[in-house]
């Protein structure tokens, strides 16, 4: 635990000594509120939720997310810090879970700043404020699982770019095997079977229980096997690299 | 302190490092020596864990690098090849994340950052950023790092790469120093250091270990090791040539031993000569070997290999 903590907060660190950090998270504001208010015509639907707010969320964090991560293991391997981090008395997991929890709680707080939208809300109606929890809650895990698959990405290659489009990538193919026009494509070449078990991979499907306030067992174990899965790869990719 | 038993680390079909085994004791200095690309960073990887070998062990302090690797990385102090850092930290909080991670806390890793930082000649720049150091500073910074939890074990590839004369000197002493107390193995293809710090040398090359010794033993394999040099009035190339092997310098003559523990036995018959001759002698040097010549006759150039 101490050495996840000190790994942690050493990449917290990182993102608010580089102008990074503060570049992100005015762009990540700036954006929601343009997808909520303009985009989302919040106040032209009339309606005290926040579903204008959320659901922008899986499409906004296509870029955003693996722009955060990207740099986790990437730069690692590029500067070659891998090689002190990974002999320093740890074990990788330490310093793969450390680094992923750094770029989360960055998200979270991403995520927390938005609170302005929950006192617009509720200034002009009177919306469900649980439903609204659970749609962060949803968020934050959604976040978490594009991230875990950066971390992935970023293991893969000493190149951030490349790292990024990667994941953006995957993340992208995450989303879209949710929606009809691919699920009737892919309908065409396979079983139905076939069809659902990759539709039920889509991010999207499970993130809309979250925003309508119904927190489901199967869709918080769906983000957190996703995000173990992520994490588990990325350790696998860290060691094939070192077993040569 | 550290014992390497038949070591192998294969990458695809390169057999980087070809079964080396040595072994290395508190208050000795190592000299590793080898061209670029003989496999003395694949060594050093493998004893600080970083690479798993592909067979053979490597135990430090009794414990297993690759069944124990936590116990083992904490005796261990390493500088990486090129001295990697964090070029985005100060020195000072660089410092104190390496030392936190070596499980030293408030007033113990205070104590550990400033002893590193006076060590290795840093107070200048401790609340600079890294990336804004020069290549002499950011070297060690990452000495330093490697210094800070006090380790029984050094393990440094290359240690003086990229230092200007002084630094160099600086940096060598302090091994010299190091290796009183701890088991110091250190990697370089400046062959004068070996002589600078060392107690033992080890070239390597193409994976294999060729020579090992303390710098004299290697010297000793030298073809001049002993090698008398003369310049006298009267000295002729063909009556030096049944001593040994004569190369005329002009003016000046090398002979070379037949053999190299033939050296004194060699001085003592060119001063016969000499005498019995009534050369003038200018000068006479006994010579001793070049380890740099010891080192191009083991080793085969990069260029070769490849």
């Amino acid at each position: 635990m101490r050495a996840i903590r000190i790994i942690c907060a050493r990449e917290l660190e990182a993102y608010f000594t580089s102008p990074v950090a503060y570049v992100f998270l005015v762009i990540f504001l700036l954006l929601t509120g343009f997808f909520t208010f303009t985009a989302g015509a919040f106040f032209e639907r009339g309606e005290a939720s926040l579903s204008a707010f959320f659901g922008w969320h899986p499409w906004l964090y296509l870029v955003l997310v693996p722009a955060v991560g990207m740099r986790l293991w990437a730069e690692e391997r590029r500067a070659g810090t891998i090689e002190l981090l990974l002999t320093m008395p740890i074990t990788a997991w330490q310093a793969i879970i450390g680094k992923f929890l750094a770029s989360w709680l960055f998200l979270a707080l991403a995520l927390v700043l938005t609170f302005p939208v929950v006192l617009t809300v509720n200034v002009l109606g009177e919306p469900d404020n649980g439903a609204i929890a659970a749609g962060y809650v949803g968020s934050f895990l959604l976040a978490g699982t594009y991230l875990a698959l950066t971390c992935m990405t970023s293991a893969m290659t000493r190149n951030q770019v490349v790292a990024f489009i990667l994941s953006v990538v995957i993340c992208l193919f995450l989303i879209l095997v949710g929606f009809n026009p691919v699920t009737d494509l892919l309908g065409r070449w396979t079983s139905s079977a076939v069809v659902d078990t990759v539709a039920a991979f889509s991010v999207v499907t499970h993130f809309d229980g979250f925003q309508k306030g119904v927190l489901d067992s199967r869709d918080l174990i769906f983000f957190f096997s996703m995000i173990g899965f992520a994490l588990f790869a990325t350790g696998v990719i860290i060691r094939g690299h070192r077993a040569g | 302190m550290i014992r390497i038993e038949n070591l192998v680390k294969t990458f695809g079909a390169k057999r980087a490092v070809d079964g080396i085994s040595f072994g290395v004791e508190r208050g000795e200095v190592l000299g590793f020596l080898g061209p670029n690309g003989s496999g003395k960073s694949t060594t050093m990887r493998m004893i600080t864990g970083f690479y798993p070998p592909t067979s053979g062990r490597v135990t430090v302090g009794g414990h297993d690098v690759a069944e124990n690797p936590i116990a083992a990385k904490r005796l261990i102090g390493y500088l990486p090849e090129n001295a990697a850092s964090y070029p985005d930290m100060t020195v000072e909080s660089f410092l104190g994340f390496t030392a936190a991670m070596r499980g030293l806390d408030g007033a113990a890793r205070k104590r550990a950052v400033g002893r590193a930082i006076e060590m290795c000649f840093l107070s200048a720049v401790v609340r600079q950023n890294i990336d804004t150091l020069s290549k002499g500073y950011k070297h060690r910074t990452c000495l330093a790092q490697a210094l800070i939890h006090d380790p029984e074990v050094l393990v440094l590839d290359e240690p003086t790469d990229g230092l200007d004369p002084n630094q160099k000197h600086e940096v060598r002493n302090l091994i010299r120093e190091l290796g009183k107390s701890k088991a110091v193995v250190f990697s370089t293809h400046i062959l004068e250091e070996v002589d600078a710090a060392c107690s033992r040398a080890i070239i390597i090359d193409r994976g294999k270990i060729v020579a090992q010794g303390t710098p004299n033993e290697l010297r000793a394999r030298s073809r001049l090791e002993g090698a008398v040099t003369l310049q006298a009035d009267g000295a002729t190339a063909e009556k030096l040539s049944a001593l040994g092997r004569v190369e005329d310098f002009a003016g000046a003559f090398r002979i070379d031993p037949r053999d190299p523990s033939h050296g004194p036995e060699l001085a003592a018959a060119v001063i016969e000569l000499v005498n019995r001759e009534g050369w003038k002698v200018h000068g006479m040097y006994s010579e001793r070997g070049e380890l740099d010549e010891v080192f191009r006759s083991l080793t085969q150039p990069d260029t070769a290999a490849a």
